[in-house]
């Protein structure tokens, strides 16, 4: 019987089995930042330990950046408290920062892929729920709490349980104008926010098979709003295509013995799962988010849905919804006014997003009244675009074009809502308050569709807008 | 390290109704801007308690029949979204001792385990009765037993469950995994020799 890719690379890092059952798991790569990182480190100096392995830890600032305002102090005296203590941690314990000034600071899961750090058949960890995004290179990724953050720094290893394996096959092809973004969030919507508890998500077929690094990043780093902590997707050339040449990719003779290494991480074609789900690509349009989980979604087509309709268990969560959102059930999503427009995030603020995203923004402008941010998921990701000129078509049609960070995905740094308002958004969550305002309302969707909204005023299905 | 045993816990529980009550419902964000943990249970579910001016909302966990409750029951999919162990910390810190709801989000429910703050399940229904049984009478003693796996009210026995790791992790006073891990030390090594991708560059 063969075994999956998560089998693989969990028998090949179980260091052992501990009393209560759970396996003792070696983590290859630790990444670390300034949220959930601090106290864990206070923790370790606390007990008198150090780093078991600083070479195989890395860090970088991304939650509490200002996008706007380059010069520090912060004048968030909180932020800048957190900025000096991962400074003054890293130092003390030799770990590897990305700082501000290295050119390639950002979003922990942009700075792990494009640094060659994460890469196939190893484990990963982060103080960070996004962590699944690593996934998308055949790594096995957990997203973990500061005290697990603790265990790794001082052992390199955590406990777990052995998680089930579930394989999304989605064959076909999509139609144009339909997105990476708009398989996660049709897959959450069909599965359930909490339809991956105990399962480690295999993303597989035709449209995986074509889809970019960077795509297949996007599906992975969304994994856990379906209540999968792993989510990921076996490497292939197009793999290894990517880490080619990065800086802390194998080099030289080591490059072939790794791609050997990697290539046996693959799932075998006998191997057996606990669940297969099949989703037709065709029958996937673009979607947007009109609720508090990322679980309510419609098709730009589709109408808002309503209490009555709904099943019984469902009727409470879409009634808090709908007085949330300020919308009506049985009305359309298409034509809701949106305030606000934000690109960027962990699950869409990468290079691909961009130039996608500048493709129909050249030669249009954002609708007046309409707030627009692109937000560069890293400093390499910024130069990239800024060398192609794209922050030139993002600021001539109307779009800020800003620093580094996680900016308003989540309200941590003055990227913020104001009030109620609405929100056309390329991240990841739209639960309450998530974006900075409690009123504050959030759609999910593609970056494109981010685009479409922002020169229209209001939800609109790309496809129309921009003729693609 | 010698750790208390986690095989009961009993008390006056509170009602926090709704599904998917997500990490940044239980600690909004902007209180995660700290380098400790300290003082973060007067946070917990601090919009779900206040208005943007500061006043109380009508909550439960504003009423003063619920204070002083060291249990908390709430619906399905609790603690899902963001990894933050804040969340447990401030559920733990406010004083609940244990959380009763119809299923767990992963990362929560181990973050949770680790600060020896057991989650329950039970059915949909269950669920239900308590939370009326604690909403009509707030002085209503509840038990959650991790060895027998119930949770009582006022005599009443309904059951639930635990991943077996984490009740054992509890019930033995294992919940916090470092000394164990520690253990290990030279054979962490080995296996990370083996692996071929952790020398040093």
């Amino acid at each position: 019987m063969g075994k999956t890719l998560f089998e693989k690379v969990w028998d090949a890092h179980t260091v052992t089995v501990l009393p209560n059952g759970q396996t003792q798991l070696l983590i290859g790569t630790h990444l670390i930042h300034e949220v959930t990182s601090p106290q864990a480190f206070a923790m370790i100096r606390e007990l008198g330990l150090k780093v078991k392995f600083p070479h195989r830890t890395f860090a970088t600032v991304d939650h509490i950046v200002p996008t706007d305002v380059m010069f520090e102090p912060f004048a968030d005296p909180l932020a800048d408290a957190m900025m000096k203590e991962l400074r003054k941690n890293c130092a003390e314990f030799g770990v590897t920062f990305f700082d501000r000034n290295t050119g390639k600071q950002g979003i922990v899961h942009v700075v792990g892929p494009e640094q060659g750090i994460t890469q196939p058949g190893t484990t990963i960890a982060c103080g960070d729920s996004h962590t699944s995004t690593h996934g998308a290179f055949g790594a096995i990724a957990f997203g973990i709490g500061t005290t697990q953050v603790r265990d790794l720094l001082a052992t390199q290893t955590m406990a777990l349980g052995k998680l089930k394996v579930r394989r999304i096959e989605v064959n076909g092809k999509l139609r144009p104008g339909v997105y990476a973004k708009d398989v996660i969030l049709h897959i959450i919507r069909t599965l359930g926010v909490n339809g991956g508890t105990g399962f480690a998500y295999e993303y597989a077929g035709e449209v995986f098979d074509n889809f970019t690094m960077e795509e297949r990043m996007t599906v992975c780093n969304m994994s856990i709003e379906g209540g999968a902590r792993v989510g990921y997707v076996n490497p292939d050339e197009k793999t290894f295509e990517f880490l080619k040449g990065r800086p802390y990719s194998p080099q030289g003779a080591e490059w072939d013995k790794a791609v050997a290494r990697w290539k046996s991480f693959a799932s075998d074609k006998d191997a057996k799962y606990d669940d297969i789900v099949v989703i037709q690509a065709e029958s996937i349009e673009p979607t947007v988010t009109w609720g508090i989980t990322p679980g309510q979604g419609v098709f730009i087509s589709e109408n808002i849905p309503t209490i009555e309709a709904s099943p019984e268990s469902e009727k409470a969560l879409i009634k808090e919804a709908l007085e949330h959102m300020k919308f009506e059930g049985g009305t359309p999503i298409k034509g809701k006014k949106i305030n606000v427009a934000f690109l960027g995030s962990c699950t869409n603020g990468r290079l691909s997003d961009f130039q996608e995203a500048a493709k129909y923004l050249k030669g249009r402008h954002v609708a007046p009244g309409v707030k627009a941010i692109a937000v560069p998921g890293s400093q390499v990701v910024a130069a990239l675009c800024e060398k192609l000129g794209l922050d030139k078509v993002f600021t001539e049609a109307g779009f800020e074009w800003r620093a580094a960070g996680c900016s308003m995905c989540l309200a941590m740094n003055p990227d913020k809502l104001v009030g109620d308002q609405l929100c056309a958004s390329s991240s990841n969550r739209n639960f309450k308050g998530r974006q900075g305002s409690v009123t504050g309302r959030t759609l999910l969707m593609s970056p494109v569709m981010v685009c479409a909204a922002a020169v229209t005023g209001e939800v609109s299905d790309a496809r129309e807008v921009f003729k693609a | 390290m010698a750790l208390a045993k986690i095989t009961q816990v009993s008390g006056r529980a509170v009602p926090v109704r709704g599904d998917d009550l997500d990490t940044d419902r239980i600690i909004p964000a902007r209180y995660m801007k700290c380098v400790t943990f300290d003082g973060l249970g007067e946070f917990m579910f601090y919009d779900v308690r206040f208005d943007e001016q500061g006043n109380q909302k009508q909550h439960p966990l504003n009423e003063e029949r619920f204070k002083g409750a060291t249990i908390l029951i709430s619906g399905n999919n609790f603690g899902c979204g963001s990894s933050r162990e804040h969340a447990p910390q401030a559920i733990y810190r406010y004083g609940i001792r244990a959380v009763i709801a119809e299923g767990f989000a992963e990362i929560f429910f181990g973050n949770s385990t680790t600060l020896s703050l057991p989650c329950v399940s039970v059915s949909r229904a269950d669920r239900e009765t308590l939370q009326q049984m604690v909403e009509k009478d707030a002085n209503t003693e509840i038990t959650v037993d991790l060895e027998k796996k119930t949770v009582t009210a006022n005599g009443k026995v309904f059951p639930c469950d635990i991943r077996e790791s984490a009740r054992q992790a509890l019930t033995s006073g294992h919940w916090d995994p470092i000394a164990e891990l520690l253990e290990s030390g030279k054979k962490v090594d080995e296996v990370a020799d083996k692996v071929g991708y952790m020398a040093v560059r």
